[in-house]
């Protein structure tokens, strides 16, 4: 079995992350977890819709803050992504992308405030990074023959139009649509940080032990992101996008003097701004580096690792609940269900729930990451599990799974899982902002000191992180010539 | 009476010499046919003269080349993109104008097509494919005429109106067909290609089939 290089990679990054777990900090520290998940559930099943007027209000703030990200981000993104053949262009898109939606938010909160810019910008800004490597990938994948059949003088605008803009439209549409979706999930989570939206409410409800109100806004955005292909159409769509930005609130005017503050002053580091010259400022990097990089990189690393095996192994268990290899409508009916939650529940938000069930430690965290990350490439792998034909004298129950399954989508789960390993890092920094000691711990520290200049350095190398892990991510697939379509 | 002369082309595959170097005239007003059992290089050396012509032809590559998510009626005013400004095309994209619907419909019923023009080319048939090809190429009015098997997929008697058309709309063509009656009914001329050279080259007038079966 070692012989195969699939295998052999897999049980490297098994080891490293059990590695990981002998140095990694998981423990369960509150006196009664299990009471508060039972809490929480029962919070779930009895939701209280009318409890505050601001349950409505912050749903509708989480959809227009989504579209208008959304939207900004797409055609920026479709914009960038006509001139994705120059380095310079990629480098841009690579690096805004590898900066989260919440980070984004904290830095602009800095200088905008809560302007409803900050929470747009914080979508648009990754989201057109995304964008555009997406769309270049799907024009480069139509077909070539049709523009070299042109007569010579054609212009470029129509022979784009005429030849790529048709051949990728079906594409185009699918992707954006379900970028949408996660900009629902992302519009959610900027609550967190102060901006009007679920996350808001829902943090306000959990810390005053109002469940059922917590619960009432989780089934609310269940329902919201279910029921999408329903009420997001074609052709009600230009309508949405341009009545959205009149529902992002008013938030707080902006200041411009905070922004000229913030660019000249808060974010030059401190030696610089203090005149200490140059050995004050190797100095000060020696000490951003050695207290806080390192502890954060070490941190994000390990536990990148653990809750990518632990969604690897949680996929693989949960494919079958949806695969018609196995069991009846009703297994395969609640197993879509529970993965439904499982994907649309953003892992910040489960971590959320989770650190304040079983207190802090990088549990919770592991646990979130394993069960949005495994809902979402368990679901996959079912869907493509139900596209294979066996023998009508296959082997039933644990022998079909292992011997007829597994193997067989193995290659496209080993895909779709360093795919999303550069997004399982870049959630694992961020959930440091709930205390576990990532990078994005640091981050959020700094700015709650106040020190802008040490929050953008530690931004920018978890940005660099992001990219190593991509680009260490890509080099893995290319090797073992695993392909797949862009999902996430 | 101007020439198109092509000399010394030559196409490599993977490090592997396809085809020629090969050179020849071809004036205008002739009618050519490539005949030449398949993998001689027919279709290499339409797509090395359609290079070298810097794309001044009309072309009817073998897999056609149409945009699948277009209507029959986009997918054949492709072929004047470069008559029309931007904006005209951009809206023609959107609402065609009534004078380019009636022209590219009364090409298409010369080719028994016409019913189909709002279909998207991905729901045509083989043969109503290739059919949207040839209207294209036909609407280019390019000064010469390249097709690889424009009428592999067409019935006997739409195969036969199709190279009437072809031929009889463009004042020179240069058209790779395997069927031989069809090359001698059509062209003027037979260029005969085995292993990538020229194996026989005559006036159609001077043969008849079982001459050019010893290329196969």
């Amino acid at each position: 079995m070692f012989a195969y290089p699939t295998v052999r990679t897999s049980f490297i990054f098994l080891a490293i992350a059990l590695a990981g777990l002998l140095v990694a900090d998981i423990a369960i520290t509150t006196a009664n977890p299990w009471q508060d998940l039972g809490r929480l559930f029962w919070g779930v099943v009895t939701p209280n819709f009318f409890s505050t007027e601001g349950l409505l209000t912050a749903l509708l703030r989480t959809v227009a803050f989504a579209f208008v990200g959304v939207a900004l981000g797409s055609v920026c993104g479709f914009a960038l992504s006509l001139v994705y053949r120059f380095l310079p262009v990629r480098m841009f898109c690579a690096f805004i992308r590898s900066i989260h939606e919440l980070f984004w938010a904290l830095i602009f909160l800095q200088f905008f405030g809560f302007h409803p810019l900050t929470g747009v910008l914080a979508i648009a800004i990754p989201y057109a990074g995304i964008f555009a490597k997406v769309y270049s990938e799907i024009f480069e994948e139509s077909d070539p023959e049709p523009s070299r059949l042109l007569p010579p003088g054609t212009r470029s605008i129509p022979a784009f139009l005429y030849t790529k803009i048709p051949d990728c439209w079906v594409q185009l549409r699918t992707y954006t649509a379900y970028r949408l979706e996660c900009g629902m999930r992302s519009s959610a989570i900027l609550g967190f940080v102060g901006l009007p939206t679920l996350g808001f409410y829902l943090e306000s409800s959990f810390s005053q032990g109002l469940y059922s109100d917590a619960g009432a806004m989780l089934v609310l955005f269940y329902i919201l992101i279910a029921t999408m292909p329903l009420w997001v159409r074609p052709k009600l769509l230009p309508a949405y996008v341009l009545a959205a930005p009149f529902f992002l609130g008013d938030g707080m005017p902006i200041i411009w003097g905070n922004v000229k503050r913030f660019f000249t002053e808060d974010i030059v580091p401190a030696p610089i701004r203090n005149g200490e010259g140059l050995v004050g400022l190797s100095e000060w990097m020696g000490d951003v580096w050695i207290n806080e990089a390192l502890p954060g990189i070490w941190n994000t690393v390990v536990l990148t690792q653990i809750a990518l095996v632990a969604t690897g192994i949680l996929s693989l268990l949960a494919f079958p609940l949806i695969s018609r290899h196995f069991g009846g409508p009703v297994r395969r009916t609640s197993g879509h269900i529970l993965l439904v939650i499982a994907r649309s529940t953003p892992e910040y938000i489960l971590a959320y729930i989770l650190l304040q069930l079983w207190g802090p430690s990088m549990l919770p965290a592991v646990v979130a990451l394993a069960l949005h990350n495994g809902g979402i490439i368990g679901h996959l792998i079912g869907r493509q599990t139900n596209t294979i034909q066996l023998r009508p004298d296959a082997p039933t129950g644990l022998s079909r799974y292992s011997w007829e399954l597994v193997p067989r989508v193995y290659r496209s789960f080993l895909a779709f899982l360093f795919y999303r390993w550069e997004i399982i890092m870049r959630e694992t920094a961020i959930l440091g902002i709930l205390g576990i000691y990532t990078l994005g711990f640091y981050v959020d520290s700094a700015i709650q000191n106040i020190r802008f200049d040490r929050a953008m350095v530690l931004i920018l190398i978890t940005a660099l992180l992001n990219i190593g892990v991509d680009a260490l991510g890509r080099y893995i697939r290319r090797k073992l010539a695993l392909k797949t379509m862009p999902t996430c | 009476m101007s020439e198109f002369d092509f000399h010394g082309l030559t196409a490599s595959f993977e490090g592997q010499r396809v085809i020629g170097p090969l050179s020849f005239q071809v004036s205008e007003g002739e009618h050519i046919a490539l005949v030449g059992k398949s993998g001689a290089g027919k279709s290499t050396l339409i797509k090395v003269i359609y290079e070298r012509l810097q794309q001044q032809a009309s072309l009817i590559p073998q897999g056609l080349g149409l945009v699948n998510a277009l209507p029959v009626f986009h997918n054949v005013f492709i072929g004047q993109l470069d008559q029309h400004p931007t904006w005209y095309n951009t809206l023609t994209l959107l609402r065609p104008f009534s004078k380019d619907k009636k022209a590219v419909k009364a090409l298409l019923d010369e080719l028994s097509i016409s019913e189909k023009l709002w279909i998207p080319a991905a729901a045509l048939s083989g043969g109503q494919r290739q059919r949207v090809a040839i209207a294209r190429a036909l609407y280019r009015q390019a000064p010469i005429l390249l097709a690889d098997e424009p009428i592999s997929a067409l019935d006997g008697p739409m195969a036969h109106t199709a190279l009437t058309l072809l031929t009889g709309r463009f004042n020179t063509s240069i058209v790779a067909l395997h069927d031989v009656e069809m090359a001698l009914a059509y062209c003027d001329r037979i260029i005969g290609i085995q292993d990538g050279q020229i194996a026989l080259d005559e006036p159609a007038a001077n043969l008849v089939a079982s001459d050019i079966a010893s290329i196969y």
